[in-house]
């Protein structure tokens, strides 16, 4: 599987590489929390490292910020090699999921942290302060302590701390975690905002695929210890390298069967594919996302047509954009799909609760993973 | 897939240890280096010397003898061939004590000191120590004595290590029924402390009596007063002349009643403030669960209540138990005739001048201390994981009978405390118990007696002042290292077994061990030994864990992150330590030093081997005025130390709120 994680550099091609990361392994004991693993961020862009708890992201992140050495491996951050340089003497900004803002200190005094004791004139720190005070939207906040300040408020103050010295890169470690929903979607905006003005290459660590999906420029997808996969959020999103990125981000209905010749049987319906290379019985995994079930009037008596299936409705249930359908169809037996049908789909062709529908599963939304891993 | 994978050989990555990373390594080596030399080296030393014995090795010598012209000489022959001869020295004869002297004189029964015979004495080996009047010879050349010289000719005792001591030890039983004693008072006391301050805890935490924040008050009192204070109140209310003494019922208050009537009062404090707090985190929820249930209240008590107390009931009994096993003072003060181990150490030491003895006695002393040590640490560790659930506190609701039933208990130990103090205040007031009542000052003319007079206050003073400023330093310090640096995991668990040790080790163990250490010649830090050095240096170590302990958790509630962010602001620890770390700890620094205040104005065991005429202590003057017959001046010096505590207590609760409220504003939202 090593080779569907060979770095691919579309869409960032044009900049250098700024952060370079080669085979780094890390131990705990006997464990392996990271395996092999190598990356390459150009500068400037904004990378992701997503996955579920314990998968390692976060012991990435540590390496690279040198707060907690990998076992093997080689970082390279601007050119320099910064392996073995202890965290003082590399070059970033940091911000964590708790904020960290130092509590008996102003929310002033907190920015311009890293700022004194740098021979800079007092005045110079103190127009830096409002600069930054100015770009994360807080100008009138400089004198209160950090627990006067909300969540949101606390997390923007940590974020200007992090970027007051000009770091080249810039470390979030779950930022927005904290944070109520509503509050966590402003400052996704925001923060990507920023970062795009400012340039900083910077690496975010997230288990949230939405978070994930709206900020990034790429991807890096990781479970145990291992990359997934590498790419833009639509590419993740729509060609997954694995079936757990396919089940990690967004949702999919998912049933073991075997490949022929292009298609996958299922039941007693064969459904077309695009997947290429696979031998013929293989075991597959199908997986097909709710919302590329596409809905059709039902056509009665009409010859049946590839990737088509008559369905009933079992079940529906609204989730404010949309419903989420519960089908099942003789051709498929026991296997019950899973279709998310907007409020138009819906309207227009009548659904509800019993009612039976054509739907199509398109041939080129059909995925096909070869079976026999761990996520098989 | 991935699982199949296997580390590549090659070496671990290692992080360069940059300026900060040595800095810290370097205050954490200057600390440990401190606790070693304070600590345990002194500890090796006194071990080692439980296990040397001296004996003189009468093989080891050989002597001529002339005629009575001089000028003839007989053959030489070893001193054991003579004593074989005459039968002189018994084997247990020849066993001694270091500062042991054999007159040879003794193997000659012809011999006079006028005769004008003489003498040869040679060693046969390279050890082979006598003396010629006060000059140590050590040599196997012959030396030739007229008879009046050969008369002042002493053999000295080799030193040897075996375990002869301790048989000595066990095979005594004046020395052995000590153990008896000890394990039996601390037990009594131990159950009657907790039951009492069980009653106290439940009053003050589940009942809706009033007075709650006085009956705290008083119940704290005896932290700030030596642990033999009690002893003294209970000789004027129970003694030969008490006023009490028709209570007992032809029973003596010296001895065993006694030592656990004042242990209950000196240990109630702890145990009290360890019990409360395990009841303080109950959960109210576990209660209405009861309730609904149909529960009685007597059912809940014993399913809910103690369950859930019990990890505080238990370190509360250990806690208890270590301190009265391990105390002096008041054994020393009203025990009479009942000897305890610690006592024993003291008389060995002090009254005997048989250091090894006392070595033997202090590490006998040191195991129940060390193994109830080690249960209430493990204890600890999981009440520390029942603290950290998330409950909603219990709320009492008032219930009159119950109510007035815990305030009557608590009126009860409140009179037994209150009353303790205020008898030794009285003590101290009046002119001469019992037939002189009036009022006088007399008795805090501290000049005018033994013990040290107005200095030894004085002394004491500075000693706390010193200890409070210097430990909380050095302990604050250690724990941060300790806390904070990154790596380094075999120093620091070194560092943190070093910080944890001294609990174990009981003030009289560890005072006698800074005998063996520091008072050795060939030690270049002899030049310590009966300044006002040791007795800081003693002190802080003495009282080192707890404060370690408290700085510890003040540390962990404290985001780990500020390290990271501040190293990546490229800003040396150093200047997060002072700009916000220290500050944010500040209450818990405060708390420190006012321990080791205290402590150090009331502690006897630890500085009462060690302090010298121009270093006597308060506390130390207390004990010695006592022992002098002086009780009423004992009894005022005490009260002393009580204002002294008393008003540090006070000074410490004002700084601390104005410390806070300037500083810590941010606290406040």
């Amino acid at each position: 599987m090593s080779e569907s994680k060979a770095v691919v550099m579309q869409g960032a091609a044009a900049e250098p590489t700024y952060l370079k990361i080669e085979g780094l392994w890390k131990a705990f004991g006997d464990f392996l929390a990271l395996k092999d693993i190598s990356l390459e961020i150009a500068q400037g862009e904004f990378i992701c490292f997503l996955g579920p708890s314990g998968c390692g992201k976060t012991t990435l992140l540590r390496a690279v910020a040198g707060l907690d050495p990998q076992t093997r491996g080689t970082i390279w951050q601007g050119g320099r090699d910064i392996s073995e340089l202890p965290a003082s003497q590399r070059d970033y900004g940091i911000v964590f999921q708790s904020y960290a803002l130092f509590p008996n200190l102003t929310v002033e005094r907190n920015i311009a942290f890293g700022l004194e004791n740098t021979r800079r004139p007092r005045a110079e720190i103190a127009a830096r302060v409002r600069e930054l005070l100015d770009l994360v939207g807080l100008p009138d906040q400089a004198r209160k302590y950090p627990a006067q300040l909300s969540g949101g408020q606390q997390q923007r103050i940590a974020l200007a701390r992090a970027i007051a010295i000009n770091p080249g890169l810039l470390l979030l470690d779950e930022p927005l975690s904290a944070l109520d929903a509503k509050v966590r979607v402003h400052l996704r905006h925001e923060i990507k905002e920023l970062q795009r003005k400012l340039g900083v290459t910077t690496i975010m660590v997230t288990h949230d695929q939405e978070e994930a999906l709206s900020m990034a420029d790429r991807i890096v997808v990781m479970n145990h210890g291992v990359i997934e996969q590498i790419g833009t959020p639509t590419e993740i999103y729509r060609q997954p390298a694995t079936l757990f990125v396919a089940d990690f981000i967004g949702e999919t209905n998912r049933v073991a069967t075997t490949y022929s010749d292009g298609a996958v049987t299922i039941g007693d319906a064969v459904l077309q594919t695009h997947a290429v290379g696979l031998a013929n019985g293989a075991p597959v995994t199908m997986a097909v996302r709710p919302e590329d079930v596409l809905p059709h009037a039902s056509a009665d008596g009409a010859a049946p047509r590839p990737n088509h299936l008559d369905v009933r409705i079992e079940a529906m249930e609204f989730l404010g954009s949309y419903w989420r359908t519960h089908l099942t169809s003789p051709a498929l037996g026991d296997t019950p799909l899973f279709a998310n049908f907007s409020m138009n789909a819906v309207r227009r062709f009548g659904l509800s609760a019993g009612a039976s529908l054509t739907v199509e599963l398109p041939a080129e939304r059909v995925l096909v993973f070869p079976r026999g891993g761990e996520d098989g | 897939m991935a699982d199949a994978t296997v580390l590549p050989e090659g070496r671990n990555v290692r992080l360069r240890i940059d300026s900060d990373g040595w800095i810290k390594r370097a205050f954490m080596g200057v600390i440990a280096l401190y606790l070693v030399v304070a600590l345990a080296l002194p500890l090796y030393a006194m071990l080692s010397k439980s296990f040397v014995t001296y004996s003189f090795d009468l093989t080891r010598y050989e002597f001529q003898v002339s005629d009575e012209s001089g000028a003839v000489w007989g053959d030489p022959v070893t001193a054991a061939e003579l004593n074989d001869r005459l039968g002189e020295f018994a084997p247990d004869d020849l066993r001694s004590s270091s500062d042991g002297r054999l007159s040879v004189t003794d193997l000659f029964p012809d011999f006079s000191f006028r005769s004008p015979v003489m003498y040869r004495i040679r060693g046969t080996t390279d050890n082979a120590p006598y003396l010629v009047g006060l000059d140590l010879q050590n040599s196997t050349d012959w030396r030739e004595l007229d008879s009046n010289t050969f008369r002042r000719v002493n053999l000295r005792p080799v030193a040897d290590t075996g375990l002869q001591n301790y048989q000595e030890y066990f095979s005594n039983p004046a020395l052995f029924s000590s153990i008896e004693n000890s394990l039996y008072i601390a037990s009594i006391s131990t159950v009657l402390t907790v039951l009492f301050a069980f009653g106290f805890a439940y009053a003050i935490n589940r009942s809706c009596m009033p007075l709650k924040g006085a009956f705290r008050l008083i119940a704290m009192m005896p932290i700030l007063v030596p642990s033999l204070l009690p002893g003294i109140a209970l000789i004027y209310m129970f003694g030969n002349q008490g006023f009490l003494k028709p209570l007992l019922f032809g029973q003596s208050i010296y001895g065993p009643l006694g030592i656990v009537i004042g242990s209950v009062f000196f240990t109630f404090p702890h145990a009290l403030i360890i019990i409360s707090t395990a009841l303080s985190i109950s959960d109210q929820r576990q209660y209405e669960a009861a309730e609904s249930l149909r529960a009685s209240k007597w059912r809940t008590f014993w399913t809910v209540t103690i369950p859930g107390a019990r990890y505080g009931l238990i370190s509360a009994a250990f806690v208890t138990f270590t301190l009265v096993i391990t105390d002096f003072g008041l054994p020393k003060v009203i025990g009479g005739q009942y000897n305890v181990l610690a006592i024993d150490i003291y008389k060995q030491v002090i009254g005997q001048q048989n250091f090894e003895m006392g070595a033997v006695v202090s590490v006998v002393l040191l195991i129940p201390a060390i193994v109830a040590f080690v249960i209430d640490r493990q204890v600890q560790k999981k009440q520390v994981s029942l603290l950290s659930a998330r409950s909603v506190p219990y709320e009492p609701k008032p219930n009159r009978r119950f109510d007035m039933a815990m305030l009557a208990w608590c009126t009860i130990m409140g009179i037994f405390i209150a009353g303790i103090i205020a008898v030794c205040q009285f003590a101290a007031l009046i002119n001469y118990w019992p037939y002189d009542l009036s009022f006088s000052l007399r008795n805090y003319d501290f000049n005018k007696m033994d013990g040290g007079g107005w200095g030894a206050y004085w002394n004491s003073l500075e000693l706390a002042a010193l200890t409070a400023v210097i430990g909380t330093a050095i302990i604050f310090v250690g724990a941060y290292m300790v806390e904070k640096i990154d790596g380094f995991k075999t120093g620091r668990a070194a560092f943190q077994f070093l910080a944890m040790l001294p609990m174990a080790i009981p003030g009289m163990v560890l005072g006698l061990a800074y005998i063996f250490f520091f008072n050795n010649p060939a030690n270049p830090l002899n030049a310590i030994y009966g300044t006002m050095a040791i007795l800081v240096v003693s002190t802080v170590t003495h009282f080192y864990t707890v404060g370690h302990l408290t700085a510890l958790t003040a540390l962990k509630q404290i985001d780990a992150e500020f390290e990271p962010v501040a190293t990546s602001l490229r800003q040396p620890f150093w200047r997060l330590f002072a700009r916000v770390t220290v500050p944010v700890c500040l209450p818990a620094i405060l708390d420190i030093s006012i321990y080791m205040f205290v402590n150090a104005m009331t502690t006897v065991s630890a500085v009462v081997f060690l302090y010298s005429t121009h270093t006597a202590l308060a506390s130390v003057a207390v004990l010695n005025m006592d022992d002098a017959g002086d009780i009423a001046p004992a009894a005022a010096m005490g009260m002393m130390i009580f204002y002294t505590n008393a008003t540090a207590r006070v000074l410490h609760a004002f700084a601390s709120r104005s410390i806070l409220r300037r500083t810590q504003a941010w606290r406040v939202r």
